[in-house]
């Protein structure tokens, strides 16, 4: 590839006339290049380029015991409890566990777009309407079990924050009924 | 007979365009590039379509991880004043003097996981040999011995002390394995001083999710 300057004259021969000669303008660039490859691959393999994103999460204050708890009552219509299990299972029911609403009992589910996504997205529009009042959607109520992972609960604040879920909490404790759903999921699941 | 003369191509091909474009994007990744930084505890976070970048100061990161069948949680500031001030406050509390010299290099180590008392041997150590893995235990945080609620809780004071306006904020970065009650537990401490609101750091996903 390299270009080989064979500096041929331009004077003729046997002329008179002697002309400067004509240098040959081609810079060999091959080992400009491949210097310019080199350091470009050592570059990508040492950047990260996608800086880390956070995700901002804000918890009610603690219960302390000099603070009884207030007990706050919401119309069952609007909420949508969501217990997280294990193996990316989901389990979701609308209202309240022995009385669900219409279309609302108990059952499995998964993440994503074909999951969790079809059954928050239509009840945040319906329930402001349902309810009459633009102030008053859809409650969700986060339950990780045990089992759960950490990727499952971003996954689900994920999907409050896609499907713009007016109210959701992150809740720890299980009734009874949830409970045995809980464990229902994670036995199943294995 | 006329024989017939195989034209001579030139065996040079024009590199102006090649090198143009190598160096361009030569350029690009020199300009974008933010160094990779070895990590103590390597963890893969969970993605997510959230677009807030994490803040670049005033931020302490608190990775919880498993390595070699423990889980594990570190311990990092992103400021270096604050790390200095926080080390010369856990070192009061805890009774362990800290040299100018070892306070010096411990600015420099962006995380960390060992019970104070140990910390000595971290700092006198180099670079790659501290971020070998397993080494690291990770910070105490049972209820004999919670260190890490002393390290949060100092590194306020610290930043406080130090007249910094904006208070810190705090992230958690879990490995997506995680299990829920040991994220649980990290927020319950963060909870326990009143620190209600703190982020979750995440990798990015695709659009269409």
């Amino acid at each position: 590839m390299a270009e080989l300057n064979t500096g041929d004259g331009g004077g003729k021969k046997g002329g008179g006339k002697v002309r400067s000669k004509k240098q040959n303008s081609k810079v060999d660039l091959t080992a400009m290049v491949d210097l310019a490859f080199l350091l470009i691959t050592f570059f990508m393999l040492t950047t990260s380029l996608s800086k880390p994103k956070a995700m901002d999460l804000g918890l009610p204050d603690k219960e302390t015991d000099d603070k009884p708890p207030v007990d706050i009552k919401v119309d069952q219509r609007r909420t949508v409890t969501v217990i997280l299990g294990d193996n990316d299972k989901i389990k979701w029911f609308h209202g309240l566990i022995e009385t669900p609403e219409p279309g609302g009992k108990p059952q499995d589910i998964g993440y994503g777009k074909e999951g969790i996504r079809t059954v928050l997205l239509p009840r945040v529009k319906s329930i402001p309407e349902v309810t009459g009042d633009k102030d008053k959607g859809l409650i969700v109520i986060i339950k990780p079990t045990k089992k759960s992972t950490y990727k499952n609960l971003v996954d689900i604040l994920d999907e409050m924050a896609i499907c713009k879920v007016p109210t959701y909490a992150i809740v720890n404790d299980f009734s009874d009924p949830e409970k045995k759903l809980a464990e229902e999921l994670n036995k199943g699941a294995k | 007979m006329a024989k017939i003369k195989m034209s001579k191509k030139a065996a040079s091909i024009d590199m102006t365009a090649m090198c143009d474009v190598a160096f361009l994007l030569l350029t690009f990744f020199i300009l974008t590039a933010t160094a990779k930084t070895p990590e103590p505890l390597p963890v893969e976070t969970p993605a997510s379509t959230v677009e807030v970048k994490l803040p670049e100061t005033g931020l302490v990161t608190l990775t919880v991880g498993k390595s070699e069948g423990k889980d594990k949680v570190f311990f990092g500031m992103k400021d270096r004043d604050v790390r200095e001030k926080t080390l010369e406050l856990m070192g009061n509390k805890y009774g362990v003097k800290f040299t100018p010299e070892e306070s010096a290099q411990f600015a420099l180590i962006d995380e960390f996981g060992v019970p104070i008392q140990a910390l000595k041997q971290i700092i006198a150590m180099k670079g790659a040999e501290r971020n070998k893995a397993g080494l690291q235990p990770g910070i105490p945080m049972d209820s004999l011995d919670n260190q890490l609620k002393d390290w949060i809780y100092t590194a306020r004071q610290a930043n406080i002390e130090l007249g910094k306006e904006k208070d810190l904020d705090f992230a958690i970065r879990g490995d997506a394995k995680q299990e829920y009650p040991n994220i649980k537990k990290i927020m319950d401490i963060l909870q326990d001083q009143k620190i209600n609101s703190f982020n979750l750091v995440t990798g990015t996903r695709g659009k269409n999710y």
